[in-house]
């Protein structure tokens, strides 16, 4: 098997710390790209937080969007240019805390984008602060005795809380813990886009994913956290595809 | 042909004539008929109509069409604004062309739905984060609006900036005769930064972040020659029997229309008294001021607004010391009557 580097990377190597899941992440939306829409208009929308630099990697448009609106400034792009394959690439903060009601209201709108929500349990690029989607439990430098549901309240499944709307045409949570669910990830961000690109509707892949960093592990023994303590609480799947009746 | 229109509504077919393509708003009292119309009008001639979740949603609906290349319009009142805000400053930050339109009501907080002027020092004095200026243009009649909404979309393309119309609740509610000129063509302006996702080019990126600070400073400093730019281009202000006029008022937007008839009915009294009136309120037109205040025969300023005093610092700056400003005002919604402001201008020359 030969190993090249997808057309649409640039040559700039990614900031992330070794291990990072967003790596893996970034290339699997190229390959994607590269075999499927290699003539197409791309337009990403960049989050704010550790993936802020995202432009940097990929050669083609990018708008930098707020803190949690790159789901609102991406309903501005797609409408503006309804041929183009359009997505978001957002951390768990972003659109499960701040960007909430944004990625709620433009999945009920049924807007013909993609959000790529990559959920590593912590916000990152500040420090580790406990986010929305941190499991009961969990220790972060902002909730230093564990999570505890009681007081801070649960983790957030968005992913399930979009189920339900009928703007939403395609929802999964993948990870990428092992190639196995590597290749799903490619899989359902493949789908997700052909969705898009369908006219369907709103389309979403929660990909969980790690950060040694913040979680004061090594990048395998992240993985195997992903594998033994976030799988309880998030369960992969397709949760929604509405083309295919499920 | 001259029609009878609400200030609101007349904005808003005024944005369509210059070639607004996209519209992202929500309700708020006094400015709603303006997104009622754009709801109306936009979709069926092709374009994008969203009524957004929040205002934060909506001026950021407005980044993204604007990073696309495409005519932005949003709107709101004093409370919408403020949360637009954020936006506003990635707007400024990213040097995105949009037209924001400020139809105030009385604040600070929910205040009410009454004309006021509460929002002068937000707007020009950045309102969100940053280094920034937008360009604020304040009418005072509805004909006037329409001409300035025009202008805004220009003004927005030439500088990559965003621009602000600045009206209160009086403006969007009243009816007037406008005439629209039936033969203007909006201007087409190239925007080669535009996100339009072709491939076959080099890529472009809307963004603000400039993660290094020496180039955030050399970013900011590019910002600051083009408001210099602005600034000595775009100044509009309407001098009203100023010439030989012996005590200035100085007002803007609808306030300064009720200012006009106090200075029209004191000069039939024999009073020597002039107005200045600024239409950008950034660029503030300062150097016009001042020519005033170096005028021997002029004996003091008295500034008039809907609100505390929010353009009196302006005023006063503008003057440099050198003639006394007096301040009439009247807030929480309460617009000044004729009478008043005469009465006021009375009490000054005893
Ligand atoms: S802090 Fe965590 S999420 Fe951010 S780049 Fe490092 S490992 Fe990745």
């Amino acid at each position: 098997m030969k190993f090249k580097r997808p057309e649409c990377l640039t040559k700039e190597s990614m900031h992330y710390c070794p291990g990072c899941g967003h790596g893996i992440i970034h290339r699997l939306i190229a390959e994607v790209i590269d075999e499927d829409y290699k003539e197409s208009k791309i337009i990403g929308v960049a989050p704010v937080g550790c993936a802020v630099f995202i432009y940097d990697y990929f050669n083609f448009d990018f708008v930098a969007a707020a803190h949690g609106r790159a789901t609102a400034a991406a309903t501005g792009v797609k409408r503006s240019i309804p041929d183009a394959l359009v997505f978001s690439y957002q951390g768990d903060g972003d659109i499960a805390a701040i960007g909430t009601s944004e990625v709620i209201h433009a999945a009920t709108r049924g807007e013909n984008f993609t959000a790529i929500f990559v959920n590593n349990g912590v916000y990152a690029m500040t420090g580790g602060q406990m986010a929305p989607t941190t499991i009961p439990g969990q220790v972060t430098v902002s909730s230093p005795y564990g999570r505890d549901p009681k007081v801070q309240g649960y983790h957030i499944k968005l992913c399930e809380m979009l189920v339900p709307l009928d703007g939403v045409a395609f929802v999964a949570r993948t990870s990428i813990h092992n190639l196995k669910n590597i290749e799903f990830t490619k899989k359902a961000i493949r789908r997700a886009f052909e969705v898009q690109m369908n006219n369907e509707g709103f389309s979403i892949i929660e990909v969980l994913s790690n950060c040694p960093t913040n979680w004061g592990l090594s990048p395998s023994e992240s993985m195997k956290r992903i594998e033994n303590e976030v799988l309880k609480y998030y369960s992969l799947g397709i949760f929604k595809d509405k083309g295919r009746g499920i | 042909m001259k029609i009878l229109m609400k200030g609101n509504e007349a904005i808003a077919e005024a944005a369509l004539r210059a070639g607004c393509e996209c519209f992202f708003g929500y309700p708020i009292t006094p400015q709603t008929e303006l997104l009622q119309y754009m709801a109306k009008k936009l979709l069926k001639n092709g374009g994008v109509f969203i009524q957004a979740e929040s205002e934060v949603g909506a001026i950021n609906m407005a980044y993204g069409a604007s990073s696309c290349g495409k005519r932005v319009m949003t709107s709101s009142s004093g409370p919408g604004i403020s949360l637009k805000q954020e936006g506003i400053s990635y707007l400024a930050g990213a040097e995105l062309p949009c037209v924001i339109v400020n139809i105030m009501r009385g604040g600070p907080g929910l205040g009410n739905i009454n004309a006021a002027q509460s929002d002068y020092l937000q707007a020009t004095k950045g309102g969100g984060h940053g280094d920034y200026k937008v360009i604020v243009l304040a009418p005072s009649s509805v004909q006037e609006a329409v001409e300035l909404t025009i202008k805004a979309f220009d003004l927005a393309d030439k500088y990559r900036n965003p621009v602000m119309i600045l009206g209160d609740g009086m403006l969007g509610q009243m009816m007037e005769v406008v005439e629209f000129d039936e033969n203007y063509q909006p201007q087409k302006v190239e925007k080669l930064w535009a996100v339009t996702g072709e491939r076959n080019r080099e890529k472009r990126v809307t963004n603000s972040l400039y993660i290094v600070p020496e180039e955030l400073e050399k970013h900011n400093l590019k910002l600051k020659e083009k408001y210099k730019k602005i600034k000595e281009n775009e100044v509009m202000v309407e001098e009203y029997l100023a010439d030989d006029a012996k005590v200035i008022f100085v007002s803007f937007g609808m306030c300064a229309r009720i200012v006009k008839s106090a200075v029209n009915r004191l000069r039939q009294a024999g009073e020597k008294v002039g107005l200045v009136r600024p239409i950008t309120l950034w660029p503030f037109p300062e150097n016009e001021l001042k020519s005033y205040a170096l005028k021997e025969e002029v004996e003091f300023f008295i500034d008039v607004e809907m609100n505390l005093g929010q353009m009196l610092e302006d005023v006063k700056l503008s003057l440099e010391g050198k003639k006394e400003v007096h301040f009439y005002g009247r807030t929480g919604g309460m617009v000044p009557t004729i009478q008043e402001i005469m009465d006021f201008y009375y009490s000054l020359k005893k």
